[in-house]
């Protein structure tokens, strides 16, 4: 096997120090990279040789863990999954949009907590087992039909990506209402209609334009853009049932 | 500093700590629960778990062979005590995950599926494709979001533990967003902080898996046991040691030589089994230790393929087809494709030992308790032990259910038992002492020595001789080393001496934690004449049950190297006997 290329990048960061900064601003550092790393590598080469005092959030470095979301020349990609031989030799960095910037790299992530919290993303038995009676049964087919759905790792890319969220703060968003979406689907599952206060509400799906940049940066292909659709078909089915044919039960 | 009074503190928020904290939830609503980490759980490494989690729900299956699988697994260093209470707990816990939706993969009669692991007679991995402890977390992140009472501190570093009249009665951390220290006042401390792989350069843990709560515990007086046994899983890829799960093997993976040979049939491990046909405890479904073990021998008779990254064996699972590689294996093809540009499909992705999971940890009982009272620990981070000399793959994910429920019910017992809290004043002075550390570090200016330079050095004289197989000689100079970085690490200074989201400031006290336990490795792997499990000396070559079946115990000194104790490990049904996982064993 061949030698590994390197190539000299330059790498203009965002840096902002809410205790020393008036404003955000960029800075460029020159990083020796290996063809095969990925954008993470080149901050951790900073931080370890350059300037310790740049700030981020990594943990996984396979793309699982969620924690280092940020824009890469403009569009939100996590870190450790941006390969440096994607990009020319100059690549831009900068924290995830529509979030406050904490610091650097870093964006508040509380907004999203509490979103997610919201939708109650947690199964709400249809029907009480106890632990000594075994699992409920689920088939292959019934866990396909959400399984795609579970696979969010929190990155909140879609976030950034969504022009939606950007203009209206208070809209719950992809990956919010995706696992509500993912645990209303789930056969074990009864809890929809405690969801769909928040889900069908005015911040909730009916927010979505449908641009479905959420699905596009989604590093897991959940398809958030899709479970949003489904939501609001089965919302709107909802609203008819409720509205004009008030004898038939949900 | 602002006080924050709670019943019980966790310190960690993964698999061990949040199951800990629904514990405690569930069974008693009004207690005050701090839920403490440095990440927000989500990020916490238990995501990247990928293979599964024992537990015996099979008819084909008993307790006494997932007894015997772990025992033997371990090399008879378990606490077969504590690993009765484990097997028997295990089946109930991945069950009640069921009922919390975690998506198991399935039968297709409904009922949850298993998947054959190595060093397991029977089959008995429950998983959820491959992102089982990815599931687990968030399963249990968002299970926790149901309960008003555990009231989240998402990062915030834990610096000390509270230690008064004896007792943990709390501890400090720092609010990383702005840098504030904060007192929890707690009745018990549950540790649940994972372990310290980071101390490696090659390892598939996160970067946050720095060995801090095992320093927490050891520096405020409770000792690390065992901690000499580092597990190296066989199968991470060359470049950044990223984890492909046993899984990969499970489902029928097999491991080639240069000349692609199925050399673990030359380790003891043979005769070949038929390629796509594993069979149980044989071949490449060997324990991990003698996996990595058998590739540093095929290293040294030169039977390696040499890559950029250096040396490796090739995993070929080009037999399994695309669509069972999809179904069961998705996460590795998307790893091996987007990070070494090889797709599983169609071709062997050339792999080498890594760094995965440490044994030991801060020595518990059966109860989860640590010879501090009031102090608990659970998950990667504690040792109590179940795994012995080597984890058997898929018993972790469980150990941190079993574990971290266990952890919380002797918490509560403890609170029960009704002691005063010391007062307000003695507490603060415990507080204000561990401000007062971390502020000379963060004001200290006439630094020498550099956090990455230091940690460099560290990790160079982990990997050169603390390794798959280590000689008296690597070990004594590893321990002359550590020591030396010991010392050398109190003249580090920061660059950054600003207060918000300081990672500068993190990686120093990050840096101390591996130090320490580093440092509790290489005396304990310098002492330890034998070899047993994943401690392979090339200098006492044999078990030594004589003198060493025995559980050591580091002892924290702030500036001298640990004194190590012995500890009997606790026989009850099992004598130590071979490990025997060729085909050829009854």
């Amino acid at each position: 096997m061949s030698e590994l290329q390197k190539r000299q990048i330059q790498l203009e960061v965002l840096r902002y120090n809410p205790e020393t900064d008036t404003a955000p601003r960029y800075q460029t550092y020159s990083v020796p990279c290996l063809d095969e790393w990925v954008v993470l590598d080149a901050l951790n080469y900073v931080k370890d040789h350059l300037d310790p005092t740049l700030s981020y959030r990594w943990s996984c470095h396979m793309a699982v863990c969620g924690s280092c979301g940020m824009m890469v020349n403009g569009e939100p990609k996590l870190a450790c999954k941006a390969f440096i031989h994607e990009y020319a030799d100059q690549i831009k960095v900068e924290p995830m949009a529509n979030f406050p910037i904490e610091r650097d790299l870093v964006t508040s992530v509380e907004d999203f907590i509490t979103k997610l919290a919201s939708v109650k993303p947690y199964l709400i038995p249809k029907e009480d087992k106890p632990i000594s009676a075994g699992e409920f049964k689920q088939t292959p087919a019934e866990l396909k039909k959400f399984k795609q759905y579970t696979l969010c790792i929190n990155c909140m890319l879609c976030y950034a990506a969504c022009p939606q969220y950007g203009l209206v703060p208070e809209f719950l968003g992809p990956a919010a209402i995706s696992m509500a979406h993912r645990y209303n689907q789930d056969s074990r599952d009864g809890g929809r209609d405690q969801r769909q206060e928040v889900v069908a509400s005015n911040e909730g799906v009916w927010e979505c334009s449908f641009v479905g940049a959420c699905s596009e940066v989604c590093p897991k292909h959940v398809d958030p853009a899709g479970a949003l659709q489904q939501v609001k078909v089965a919302s709107t089915i909802d609203w008819y049932k409720e509205h004009l044919m008030p004898w038939v039960t949900k | 500093m602002e006080i924050i009074k709670t019943d019980v503190a966790i310190v960690g928020a993964g698999g061990a700590g949040l199951r800990a904290a629904i514990a405690l939830a569930e069974a008693d609503p009004k207690l005050r629960i701090a839920l403490i980490s440095k990440v927000y759980p989500m990020r916490s490494h238990t995501c990247a778990a990928e293979g599964g989690a024992a537990g015996v729900i099979k008819s084909d299956d008993s307790l006494a062979l997932h007894f015997n699988d772990t025992v033997g697994g371990g090399d008879w260093l378990s606490d077969q005590d504590a690993v009765e209470y484990f097997i028997n707990e295990a089946p109930k816990e991945l069950t009640q995950l069921e009922h919390w939706g975690c998506p198991w993969s399935r039968e297709p009669d409904g009922s949850v599926a298993v998947r054959p692991f190595g060093g397991m007679k029977i089959k008995r991995t429950w998983f959820a494709a491959d992102k089982s402890g990815f599931h687990i977390l968030h399963t249990l992140f968002q299970t926790s979001l149901k309960y008003p009472s555990i009231q989240r501190f998402d990062e915030y570093y834990a610096t000390d533990l509270l230690v008064e009249d004896g007792r943990c009665q709390g501890l400090t951390a720092l609010e990383i967003r702005n840098g504030e220290m904060k007192q929890f006042q707690a009745g018990a401390v549950i540790i649940a902080a994972g372990g310290g792989g980071k101390m490696f350069p090659f390892t598939t843990n996160g970067n946050i898996k720095t060995g801090d709560g095992m320093a927490l515990a050891y520096r405020a007086g409770t000792p690390l046991k065992d901690m000499e046994f580092v597990q190296y899983h066989p199968t991470g890829l060359p470049n950044n040691g990223i984890l492909l799960t046993e899984g990969c093997r499970g489902e029928g993976g097999i491991l080639l030589n240069k000349d692609g040979r199925r050399y673990l049939q030359d380790y003891g491990m043979g005769p070949e089994t038929p390629v796509g046909q594993p069979v149980l405890k044989t071949m490449e479904l060997g324990p991990r230790d003698r996996l990595s073990q058998a590739f540093w021998g095929e290293q040294q008779k030169g039977n390696t393929v040499t890559t950029p990254w250096g040396d490796c064996v090739l995993l070929d699972m080009r037999h399994l087809g695309e669509k069972k590689i999809d179904e069961r294996l998705p996460l590795v093809r998307d790893l091996c494709i987007s990070y070494l540009g090889k797709d599983p499909v169609k071709e062997p992705i050339p792999i080498r030992p890594v760094v995965h999971y440490m044994m030991g940890g801060i020595h518990t009982d059966l109860q989860a308790a640590t010879r501090l009272p009031g102090l608990f620990a659970a998950g990667e981070c504690a040792c109590v032990s179940i795994n012995g000399a080597n984890r058997l793959g898929s018993n972790s994910l469980t150990e941190l259910l079993v574990f971290g429920r266990r952890a919380a019910l002797s918490a509560m017992a403890h609170l029960q038992s009704n002691q005063t809290p010391s007062s307000d004043a003695a507490l603060a002075a415990k507080a204000k002492a561990s401000q007062n550390r971390i502020q000379a570090l963060f004001d200290k200016s006439d630094g020498t020595e550099t956090i990455a330079g230091l940690r460099q050095e560290m990790m160079d004289t982990m990997e050169a001789n603390v390794g798959i197989y280590r000689t008296g000689e690597g070990l004594a100079a590893a321990c002359e080393k550590i020591s030396e970085l010991r010392q050398r690490y109190a003249n580090i200074a920061l660059t950054d001496k600003t207060h918000v989201y300081n990672t500068d400031l993190m990686q120093a006290l990050e840096l101390g934690s591996m130090l320490d336990c580093a440092e509790a490795v290489t005396v304990g792997a310098r002492d330890r004449k034998e070899s047993r499990g994943a401690h392979q000396r090339l200098d006492f070559t044999a078990r030594d049950d004589e003198n060493l079946l025995k559980h050591s115990l580091a002892h924290y000194h702030p500036t001298e190297p640990p004194r190590i104790e012995y500890l009997d490990v606790v026989i009850t049904k099992s004598q130590p006997g071979v490990r025997d996982y060729s085909g050829a064993k009854k």
